[in-house]
């Protein structure tokens, strides 16, 4: 096999894993602080996507300018869902809370197949063919873009949980949930905010993900899927891991489509799950779980 | 196994459960096609739910991954009677076998190496799609194309091969759901039974009392595997034809355990309950958003989806618990768990 094939494919599935890590930093630091797993994530992305969709045809805005507006419109979401829905779950058994957002779940992706019907939707770019050629190396653009934006995203994320005051109470309820309530830090709230930040990472990343891939509510369940094993793979709970597990998936995504078939490309993902999931469950990145 | 029947049914209900019955019994004579299919429906999901019901609700262990096991026992004699004329009563058994050795595997892994909780429910949801992707490339099995199974055309009543009339299928839905509810009345009176509820409400107090966890929950995993796996090879049989997309799909894992979440977990009347009011309603909905002339494919999801939403948040431990007590039945001897 060619090495300039493999190198391509090698570098196609880093600029997508990068998109993946992005949604998948979204489920990360909703598990991180609030405790529950959101088994909507991949439907949340699947919303966005066909937000970033009906703008293109209505306005014709580009899903890179679109960004901002589907991610506010993820982030009041997110924000409402955990104040009013999830918030009097946060001591409930695990199972109660995974049940509860399957509902959601199943309210988010049915209500989209009634609105938008089961076929696929795509959004015309007039450079989505262009590509840069670097060497050997024939990039997409519209990859590139994606993985950019994806990065400068999670690297304001990082920024705003590591500088800002929010950022620092919201990372205090998460550290000690007692301590932070003891100092008087209104942790319901934090909460909501958290879970809009990780409903608006996938708002990012569906927005982009429409850039790679045509938008069908189909998607949302491998979606939530990959998030799970993304996170897993990197270290639920931490930011850096659910990048590099993004990554990590991408590439090896990549070449399993490559060297096996593209078909069981995601079988990869799921023996690289397991995998970790026995021999180090908390993650290549986690800490003690 | 008839005494614990009877506990299980509150004896102010034990009339209606008769009329029940009999209604159940006579239903072939007594109602049309259309509605005989959707009791099918009805008792198949009240049977799945009931085998469910013995991991997460008996022993704790939540599995979102139950499409694995009723998709092996389906391909296994599905297959085994494409290509060899094996009776679909013979090739139950080797159905069931392979589902508990891929229940025992994913348990051993799960509780080996203690992937607790959420962790679990993931790896039993890698596994079913695991199967799904890979039942796509197994040729032997039909592949992505589909299994089918031949038609031997309308009539009779073949037990042996599960081929004949509505109501053979019927009748054997109802000896599955009706079995599987005593079989799992016996069970949680059982020595067994109590460890699993022990293990379910206090690990830590149930080790300390001497109870090998591993051994009751890989027990639960297995017998609910094997359980659900007997489903499977039904609904091959029933609907002659498979296909891994729709069999092995999470949307397939999450219609089998609406039915006792809505009805209450735990409880062995809330699989059942839950059967009988989501099934009917799905088809009412479709009824009417098809008289109305609309096509909402997604309708009866979104329906599910707010329901499970509203119950969870409502009557978390399920719908009968709640009518229960509401009736004024007091638990029958034998604790809650009723």
């Amino acid at each position: 096999m060619p090495a300039a094939l493999v190198a391509n494919v090698l570098v196609s599935g880093l600029l997508a894993g990068l998109v993946y890590g992005l949604m998948a930093l979204g489920l990360s630091v909703i598990f991180g602080v609030v405790r529950v797993v959101n088994f909507a994530h991949g439907e949340m992305t699947v919303l966005a996507m066909y937000a970033a969709f009906v703008l293109f045809k209505a306005f014709g805005l580009d899903p890179l300018v679109s960004l901002l507006p589907v991610a506010a419109l993820l982030f009041v979401a997110g924000y409402v869902l955990q104040a009013r829905l999830i918030n009097p779950f946060v001591t409930r058994p695990e199972h109660e809370q995974f049940i509860l957002l399957a509902g959601v779940a199943l309210i988010i992706v049915n209500a989209l197949l009634m609105i938008f019907g089961p076929d696929a939707q795509h959004v015309d770019l007039p450079y989505a063919y262009d590509s840069l050629a670097l060497g050997p190396l024939l990039i997409d653009k519209v990859r590139l873009y994606a993985a950019l934006a994806a990065v400068a995203v999670a690297l304001a994320l990082f920024v705003f949980f590591r500088r800002s005051r929010i950022g620092t109470a919201i990372r205090a309820s998460a550290d000690n949930l007692v301590g932070a309530a003891v100092v008087g830090l209104d942790f319901k709230r934090l909460f909501a905010l958290t879970f809009g930040i990780g409903a608006a990472c996938a708002g990012v990343a569906g927005t982009l993900m429409i850039l790679l891939d045509d938008a069908t509510p189909a998607l949302a369940p491998d979606f939530t899927l990959l998030s799970f094993t993304i996170v897993i793979v990197g270290g639920l709970g931490s930011m850096a891991g659910a990048l590099l597990g993004g990554v990590l998936i991408g590439v090896s995504e990549a070449l399993a489509g490559l060297l096996i078939a593209p078909s069981m490309k995601s079988m990869v993902s799921f023996a690289l799950l397991v995998l970790v999931l026995v021999v180090r469950p908390q993650g290549l990145m986690g800490g003690k779980r | 196994m008839i005494r614990a029947l009877r506990a299980a049914l509150l004896p102010r209900v034990q009339w209606l459960a008769a009329l029940l019955l009999v209604f159940l019994l006579l239903a072939p004579w007594l109602v049309d096609r259309y509605t005989l299919s959707i009791l099918i429906l009805v008792l198949y999901f009240a049977y799945l739910g009931q085998a469910w019901n013995v991991m997460m609700g008996f022993a704790g262990l939540l599995s979102i991954g139950h499409a694995l096991y009723v998709g092996l026992g389906a391909y296994v004699s599905a297959g085994l009677f494409v290509h060899f004329g094996v009776p679909a009563l013979l090739g139950l058994v080797p159905g069931m076998l392979a589902a508990s050795l891929a229940g025992a595997a994913i348990g051993w892994l799960g509780l080996r190496f203690r992937i607790g909780g959420v962790y679990f429910a993931l790896l039993t949801i890698a596994f079913a799609e695991f199967a799904r992707i890979g039942f796509d490339h197994i040729d032997w099995l039909g592949a992505s194309g589909g299994l089918f199974l031949p038609v031997t055309g309308g009539g009779g009543f073949d037990l042996w091969r599960l081929s004949g009339g509505i109501a053979l299928y019927y009748y054997v839905s109802l000896a599955l759901a009706a079995g599987a509810f005593v079989l799992c009345a016996a069970l949680l009176r059982s020595r067994l039974g109590y460890y699993w509820l022990a293990i379910r409400e206090d690990e830590a107090a149930a080790q300390a009392l001497g109870i090998d966890v591993f051994r009751c929950r890989m027990a639960a995993v297995v017998v609910s595997a094997a359980m659900t796996a007997a489903g499977g090879t039904f609904i091959a049989f029933y609907n002659n034809n498979l296909f891994p997309e729709s069999t092995f799909a999470i949307g397939r894992s999450i219609d089998i355990i609406l039915g006792p979440i809505v009805g209450g977990l735990g409880t062995l009347v809330g699989p059942v309950l839950g059967a009988f009011v989501l099934t009917p309603l799905g088809e009412v909905l479709l009824g009417v958003t098809q008289a109305a002339g609309l096509d909402l494919p997604g309708l009866e999801l979104v329906m599910h989806g707010l329901l499970l939403v509203i119950i969870i948040r409502a009557l978390p431990g399920g719908v009968w618990p709640a009518l229960r007590r509401r009736l004024g039945f007091l638990p029958g001897a034998g604790g809650g768990a009723r």
